[in-house]
């Protein structure tokens, strides 16, 4: 008999797997690095500022008081903005997808919107919702609303055919497609389409309260840039960038809470 | 009720599908349609049903569906077509909806079929949670739940594995034995075919046209009894078949 061998083994690596903790632990390492780093001179204070001292100009920041100062018209700014940009985008989106008629006069309009700068818009809409709140809630509004309208458009095309065939087979009138079929259909998508919206409403905000505005994260933002405050400067980009994270966790449980039907 | 299936051509564009389809389905007649791919028995059959208009010719109803029938043609797909966010009471409640029908009536129904797919255990499952034979007896119960006419079947079991396709396909002789309903069963499987079709329509290569109709004449239950003569029809089925598969493979080639 010829000799014995186990067959090896090729199929490794190329799999996902989760590892709890290790990207707060890979997040705790590098600042623990930087802080090091910072004491020793090893990086210098003009490079980077030091963890430790970010968190004194946000202990500062709060006990001053202003952290809510700044906050809540920021807050109050992204909400009503974003709302409105991304409730017109959902139903723009669907009436696109569902009317040929619509759809071939706006969907070229949108196109074209869809790629400028909306803040190259923002002196227009000083002109015409004025220099105070109007002009910031417009701006982030049209800024959500493309990209809503595109993903809506684009998830309602996308349901599968063969249920809205299918719902045609059993005689269901046309609302009841839209309602059963179309719309749980195409949430998925609209669902990651205000994913992304969200942050572009944040970029919008920030670009808006630098131009114009005394109190907002963006303007804290500003003055801390415009004086090379690197701490502040950090502390407000941490603010803008836990905003960013704690709206896409919501997202996050929104999609867990409405396709519980999925995987 | 009939279906009458009149001078029936159809093409996509310059592609013709099928050319000069004459056919009568009778009440209580289990009426298979086979041939190689793409010679158009699924685009007959979605024409039988009013999902897809004929370039010329025109499909008769002949003869009332009965009353109580809420929706008198009724598909049954190869993929299932079950709602995915919807558990399997609320998929068969969605096509009972807009018929009038009080709460209880709907339920009673409900009850009914899915009692008799022997699904009354997964009222509250969603598709994911199915396997796929019981996805196709969730839309088979569907299905009856509109008491149909005339039941259309797209290739219902080829989504399948082997066993749970035979399984099926029992379920679906005993069903046809206590209801005797009549239907339009696509497929590419010629055992099918030869053990639930009382007619079995040949199309040829596209542009399909009816090459032959081969009845058979032993009852449904009986037929696992007869092996040899079924085998046997199905041998000229495939023979039939062979020249025209090779044919359309030759077909793709030159395209």
């Amino acid at each position: 008999m010829s000799e014995k061998k186990e067959v090896e083994f090729r199929a490794k690596g190329f799999v996902y797997k989760k590892i709890p903790f290790l990207g707060a632990f890979a997040f705790i390492v590098l600042i623990i690095l930087l802080e090091i780093g910072t004491r020793y001179n090893y990086i210098s204070d003009l490079t980077l500022p030091r963890p430790s001292g970010v968190f004194a100009a946000f202990i500062e920041l709060y006990d001053s008081g202003l952290l809510f100062e700044h906050l809540i018209p920021s807050f109050t700014r992204l909400f009503v903005g974003s709302c409105l940009g991304i409730f017109l985008g959902i139903i723009i989106g669907i009436l696109i997808a569902l009317f040929n008629t619509l759809r071939a006069s706006f969907l070229p309009l949108i196109s074209a919107l869809f790629p400028v700068p909306k803040i190259a818009l923002l002196p227009l809409f000083v002109i015409w919702f004025g220099i105070d709140e109007g002009s910031k809630y417009a701006l982030i509004a049209l800024g959500t609303f493309t990209p809503t309208v595109i993903a809506t458009y684009a998830a309602v095309d996308n349901v599968d055919r063969n249920l809205i065939r299918m719902g045609q087979s059993f005689g269901l009138s046309w609302m009841s497609i839209v309602k059963n079929i179309i719309l749980p259909g195409s949430l998925p998508g609209i669902l990651s389409g205000i994913r992304i919206s969200l942050a572009i409403g944040i970029i919008l905000l920030v670009a808006a309260e630098m131009l114009g505005a005394s109190y907002g994260i963006g303007a804290y933002v500003l003055e801390a840039g415009s004086l090379y405050d690197l701490e502040r400067l950090f502390v407000g980009v941490t603010i803008l960038s836990s905003i960013g994270v704690f709206l896409s966790y919501l997202v996050g449980l929104l999609e867990k809470q409405l396709l519980s039907w999925r995987n | 009720m009939e279906l009458h299936i009149e001078n029936i051509s159809h093409s996509y564009g310059k592609l013709d599908v099928l050319k000069d389809i004459n056919l009568i389905i009778k009440e209580k007649e289990i009426v298979c349609i086979v041939g190689p791919s793409g010679c158009g028995k699924s685009t007959l059959l979605r024409l039988l049903g009013g999902l897809e208009k004929a370039t010329k010719g025109r499909i008769m109803q002949v003869g009332e569906p009965s009353s109580a029938s809420l929706n008198p043609l009724t598909y049954i797909f190869q993929d299932f077509a079950l709602l995915p966010w919807k558990n399997v009471y609320d998929n068969i409640a969605l096509v009972l909806e807009h018929h009038n029908l009080s709460k209880n009536e709907i339920d009673e129904i409900i009850k009914d079929v899915l009692k008799r797919t022997k699904l009354s255990d997964f009222e509250k499952a969603l598709p994911k949670q199915l396997s796929g034979g019981m996805k196709q007896r969730v839309a088979i119960a569907r299905a009856l739940s509109v008491k149909p006419s005339v039941l259309l079947m797209d290739e219902p079991l080829s989504a399948l594995d082997s066993q749970t396709r035979e399984l099926l396909l029992e379920d679906l002789i005993s069903l046809w034995e206590k209801e005797n309903f009549t239907a339009v069963y696509v497929t590419h499987n010629l055992n099918e075919a030869v053990r639930l079709g009382h007619k079995i329509v040949v199309l040829g290569n596209r542009p399909g046209k009816i090459q032959k109709i081969i009845e058979i004449n032993i009852p449904l239950n009986e037929r696992k009894n007869h092996i040899v003569e079924l085998e046997e029809k199905q041998k000229i089925l495939w023979n039939m078949m062979k020249e025209e598969a090779l044919n359309a493979d030759k077909e793709m080639l030159n395209v």
